[in-house]
């Protein structure tokens, strides 16, 4: 159902269904930035439409709220353990289409991969609501619509924002508070179609290419730095951590904390064997987990093509360059 | 929702040292495993990491853990009577159906031997349906060779033969020099009939197998156990993850033909 607000009245939708859910959207941090006097849009919890950032794309994607950066699974005790308690507020998150894509990527690996379902992700999972953000014409780095992750139908509430005004579609059990505080308008989503740039992605990705010399390039720039995969929305592995705390030595946690396959160590084993020690073997493991093994195994590709992990390189390295480069590579080996 | 990551708490029955840095655990618990399967140990505050269940039996398995860091070193402290907390088991294991009727011959490298004793052990008392079973094992020195006692009885039943790198000792009785050179020597009469297990470090899997493949054995009857970093057994953590495969989740056993094909 459509509905229209002013500013004044949409906050008040919020502050109604504010009682049962937390909003979590992209927001400014003033001086936070990579450079000394310029920001980072983050995502953070927010109390208002007015506190979200809309001019710009988030640095780090909206993940972090149902798969946090570190996550406590146990807290020990000398008898035992007990896991952590759970808020039972809802979570609306206000993204854009290609991170509210994501979600169903990062559901595939904590829910779908294996035979046992990731009860901390569940957990958190099972209370999202998706608010997208209309996108008029994506930002610097965007290649969502190659991705065909442009389009999002499954939101709770689709959301334009256009010279002071809001217009929603709205699903679900929310509607009262659109109901109260909006009036009946016509809205019917829109999502881009195109993006400067554009990704061709390989049907089927030869072993060759797996060890052509074009990875070399990666060898030689990337400083395994991590920056990549810490910004992605779909990036998912994590280590598992134990701790002890200082002050009393029986007690501590099992944590788990995001984790790079860009990063020395991830495949790092006792007797100090490092099974993928290049960086450009680096490149091309996460580069085919993106767009081609993922896809095999769930039928589309993991790469939402946000473009972040451009956005964020300090090597300048164009993750959207490098599947170009596979996809042509691919041609002149399959013909 | 059940927690996958919820481990349960085992006593320790017996502790028993193979060489100065590995030591077997057994451990009292219903667990249902197959050989090949691991699981994942833990001290809660000092961490988890997979073992391989080295033998199993009625209410207990026994894992056999070398001392190579953080939580080794810890458990290695762990006496009769303490316990351990475990979740699995694990992996999929050896094919032992695949193996009935046919002669096994087992190539295993140093610790190696952990995730293919339950193999041996089962075959000696006649519940494999292995037709025969042939063991070489390579270790660095006379010091660092595992299951001892059991090696010793095990001479009745199968061929062993071992060899050690180097025999700073003197007085070692088997043979020295690299497993490949044992495998060399063999005389393999029923090719089609014999499957091949290979576990080991990387190399030492790499050149057996071009060995017994020399030898005339095809590459599906060849299967290897693979080692990878892992964080959590079922498929999350992607540690393990070569190309699309997860080692925890299809392997650690692999057929060579598969594995050949693997890209790290
Ligand atoms: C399927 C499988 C079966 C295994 N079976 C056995 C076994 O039967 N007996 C045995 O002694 N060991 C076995 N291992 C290896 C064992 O898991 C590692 O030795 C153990 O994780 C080291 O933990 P730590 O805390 O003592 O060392 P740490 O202090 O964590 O690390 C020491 C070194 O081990 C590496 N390491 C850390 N975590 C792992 C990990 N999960 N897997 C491999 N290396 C790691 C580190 O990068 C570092 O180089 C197996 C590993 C796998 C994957
Ligand atoms: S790989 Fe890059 S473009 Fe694709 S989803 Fe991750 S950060 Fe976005
Ligand atoms: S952000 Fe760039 S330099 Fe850092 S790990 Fe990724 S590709 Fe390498
Ligand atoms: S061990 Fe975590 S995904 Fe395999």
């Amino acid at each position: 159902m459509g509905f229209e607000f002013t500013m004044d009245s949409f906050n008040k939708v919020l502050e109604d269904i504010s009682k049962n859910f937390i909003f979590y959207a992209p927001r400014r941090i003033p001086g936070k930035g990579a450079f000394s006097d310029t920001d980072v849009v983050v995502y953070q919890e927010v109390e208002g439409f007015g506190q979200i950032e809309l001019d710009e794309k988030s640095r780090f994607s909206p993940k972090e709220v149902i798969n946090p950066i570190t996550q406590t699974l146990f807290y020990f005790n000398e008898n035992g353990y007990t896991e952590p308690e759970t808020n039972n507020k809802g979570i609306i998150i206000f993204c854009r289409p290609c991170d509210a894509n994501s979600f169903k990527r990062l559901d595939e690996i904590f829910l779908n991969n294996g035979p046992f379902k990731d009860s901390y992700y569940e957990s958190l999972r099972r209370k999202v609501k998706i608010f997208v953000i209309e996108c008029v014409q994506g930002f610097e780095n965007c290649f969502c619509v190659s991705m065909g992750t442009n389009r999002f139908d499954d939101y709770d509430a689709f959301i334009r924002v256009a010279e002071d005004r809001i217009t929603c579609d709205v699903k679900d059990n929310l509607l009262p508070a659109f109901v109260k505080h909006g009036i009946s308008a016509e809205m019917r989503p829109d999502f881009i179609s195109e993006n400067a740039v554009k990704v061709a992605i390989p049907d089927q990705v030869n072993k060759t290419i797996f060890t052509h010399e074009m990875w070399r390039e990666y060898s030689e720039r990337c400083i395994a730095c991590g920056r990549c995969t810490v910004v992605c929305p779909t990036c998912t592995c994590f280590t598992m951590q134990d701790i002890f705390y200082e002050d009393n030595h029986k007690c501590g946690e099992r944590r788990r904390v995001w984790a790079s396959c860009m990063i020395d160590g991830f495949t790092e084993v006792a007797g100090g064997h490092d099974f993928r020690p290049d960086k450009g073997m680096r490149m091309r493991f996460k580069a085919m987990h993106k767009i081609y093994d993922f896809r095999k195994r769930f039928g589309y590709n993991m790469c939402v093509g946000c473009g972040r992990c451009d956005d964020v390189c300090p090597e300048y390295i164009s993750f959207s360059n490098c599947i170009n480069k596979v996809s042509a590579l691919s041609r002149e080996v399959n013909g | 929702m059940s927690n996958p990551y919820s481990s349960f708490k085992a006593s320790i029955l017996s502790v028993k040292p193979q060489t100065d840095i590995d030591y077997t655990f057994r451990l009292a618990t219903d667990l249902k495993v197959s050989s090949g399967q691991f699981v994942e140990v833990s001290i809660p505050r000092v961490g988890e990491a997979p073992i391989s269940v080295s033998d199993f039996g009625e209410g207990w398995i026994e894992m056999t853990i070398r001392r190579a860091g953080k939580l080794t070193d810890v458990i290695h402290e762990m006496i009769q009577g303490k316990h351990l907390y475990i979740r699995g088991p694990y992996g999929n294991g050896f094919p032992m159906d695949k193996f009935k009727g046919k002669n096994l011959i087992i190539a295993a490298g140093g610790t190696g031997l952990a995730p293919v004793k339950s193999i041996i052990s089962s075959f000696n008392q006649g519940i494999t349906g292995i037709k025969d079973l042939t063991l070489l094992a390579g270790f660095k020195t006379p010091a660092d060779v595992l299951f001892r006692d059991e090696i010793s009885k095990w001479h009745e039943n199968i061929q062993i033969e071992i060899t050690v790198d180097n025999d700073d000792t003197g007085n070692w009785p088997g043979g020295t020099g690299l497993i490949t050179g044992l495998i060399e020597q063999m005389d393999i009469a029923n090719l089609e009939q014999t499957e091949v297990i290979i576990v080991g470090p990387p190399v030492m899997i790499k050149f057996s197998y071009l060995e017994f493949i020399k030898k005339g054995i095809r590459k599906e009857n060849v299967w290897v156990s693979f080692e990878r970093k892992m964080c959590c057994g079922i498929g999350k953590c992607g540690h393990c993850k070569i190309d699309g495969t997860y080692v925890c989740l299809e392997g650690p056993v692999f057929n060579y033909a598969k594995a050949e094909q693997l890209v790290d």
